[in-house]
């Protein structure tokens, strides 16, 4: 009975949603052109954030799995924080770090970069709130896979790098996969740390979450159209990653 | 298994407004004079308390159009208010525009034209939202087409933006200007857009809220937090 609950509490709003979307007027909708920008803007950025998780997170769920220093397991704690932290406060410690008053503000200014209300601002945003969620299951994967394959590799004479290449890197392919789903989606639906941080302008750093957010003032059908779009996309998301951790 | 069933229809009948309470929807713009406003209804009633919500003015619409409960309700423009469709409103105050800048004007800005500079960082209202209709018309007025680096979607962000430094000029409302970390600049006349803020009521208790609005000590509280007469 609780868990039929469960599903209630998750099903009833979606379900809710479905029931208020205006479907003669949908295509319209999703068709204008503040939301063809939106759209163009959420997956250009999600994938650029993606990209940029998987260069920087596979090395570090590597090291944080492998190493045996010390020193690692104490970092382990800061690097899964923004999974736990509020969007908001995120978007404000981003503010303050690379904004333009901000600790590394003045040096990118000083360089002619403008970093706040720049669509690097989005792709930094989406980064720094999905790269825990690609750590944390690559991590998970590699210690349960433990270093087998990879000290048999090395028993049999193949050098760090060659056994990263062709036996670390294969084996970890599907948490990859399953990693850089999980932080696309993440990416996708980034909102606090993006309107704090990044701004809000149409084409520029207006992602699709800060569409619907702008849309419902003045336009709640286009507001609840979007919101659809999103949900179909999370759907088809979490579908793609969860066959590939529970295969049929 | 009925007995939880039956204890959260009872969670969920509790939290409604007390007997003596007012509910009151209020722009956000509106925080500081309606708290005051408040106090002053409390203290001509006796036993009676004012709980205002504010928030943006097409969000509480839209909470209404939902069935959240309200005696009052006070918006930033007659658009807003129309949508809400309650009987009567009445104008109870005006609130023009002003341009802010942070400490310093690292923008060096001086007046309306220089906000169409695209290198100076400017962030405005978006229009679908009472103070970006006001920046649009005096965009019109002006002849002038705004740089704008950022559309938020509350005034308070714009202000937040300025003052921190991130942006070199916002445009707020003139009751914004007491706020810390930014100066203002004056918009001309000519060419500045002034909201009028609307007041209806439902209910008793609504009515007698709209009346220590309208009164001299409420005109009073509006005018010394810089609003103008309705």
């Amino acid at each position: 009975m609780p868990g039929g609950l469960g599903a209630l509490l998750i099903l009833a709003p979606l379900v809710a949603l479905l029931t208020r979307v205006d479907w003669a007027a949908l295509p319209a909708l999703l068709t204008s052109p503040a939301s063809l920008a939106a759209l163009g803007l959420s997956l250009r950025t999600s994938a650029l954030a993606t990209v940029a998780c998987l260069i920087v997170g596979v090395p570090m769920a590597l090291v944080l799995a492998r190493s045996r220093v010390r020193l690692v397991a104490w970092l382990r704690p800061f690097v899964l924080l923004p999974l736990v932290l509020p969007p908001v406060v995120a978007g404000i410690a981003l503010l303050y770090t690379f904004g333009r008053r901000g600790l590394l503000g003045g040096t990118f200014e000083a360089l002619g970069l403008q970093i706040a209300f720049s669509t690097t601002a989005v792709v930094l945003a989406q980064t720094f709130v999905a790269l825990p969620l690609l750590v944390l299951s690559l991590e998970s994967a590699l210690r349960t896979l433990g270093p087998g394959y990879e000290d048999v590799a090395a028993t049999l004479g193949a050098r760090p790098t060659l056994v990263l290449a062709r036996v670390t890197i294969p084996t970890l392919l599907p948490a990859v996969v399953t990693g850089a789903v999980l932080a696309f989606a993440r990416a996708l639906g980034e909102f606090g740390a993006t309107i704090t941080f990044a701004g809000s302008l149409q084409g520029v750093t207006r992602t699709l979450p800060l569409e619907i957010y702008l849309q419902r003032e003045t336009d709640p059908d286009a507001a609840v159209a979007l919101s659809l779009l999103l949900v179909v996309v999370a759907v088809a998301v979490i579908g793609l990653a969860t066959r590939r951790i529970f295969p049929a | 298994m009925k007995w939880w069933l039956l204890a959260v229809l009872l969670l969920a009948g509790c939290g409604g407004p007390a007997a003596n309470t007012v509910t009151v929807f209020a722009a956000s713009s509106l925080t500081s004079p309606f708290t005051q406003i408040a106090d002053i209804y409390e203290q001509q009633h006796p036993g009676t308390t004012v709980a205002v919500t504010f928030g943006g003015s097409a969000d509480l619409v839209a909470q209404l159009e939902q069935g959240a409960p309200a005696s009052a309700l006070a918006t930033a423009d007659e658009a807003t208010m129309a949508k809400a469709d309650w009987t009567s409103p009445q104008p109870f105050a005006t609130n023009a525009m002003t341009i802010v800048i942070p400490e310093g004007n690292p923008g060096a800005v001086r007046g309306i034209a220089d906000l169409s500079n695209p290198d100076l960082t400017v962030v405005i209202c978006a229009p679908q939202v009472p103070c970006g209709a006001a920046t649009a018309a005096i965009e019109q007025s002006a002849g002038i087409d705004i740089a704008a680096d950022s559309e938020e979607s509350a005034v308070a962000d714009v202000l937040g933006k300025v003052s921190s430094g991130q942006a070199d000029a916002g445009i707020v409302y003139q009751s914004d200007l007491g706020s810390a970390g930014v100066t203002g600049i004056a918009i001309p006349d000519s060419v500045n857009a002034i909201n009028t803020y609307m007041i209806a009521a439902r209910d008793t208790r609504g009515r007698e809220f709209l009346d220590t609005v309208l009164s001299e000590q409420g005109q009073q509280v509006l005018a010394d937090n810089g609003f103008g007469p309705p």
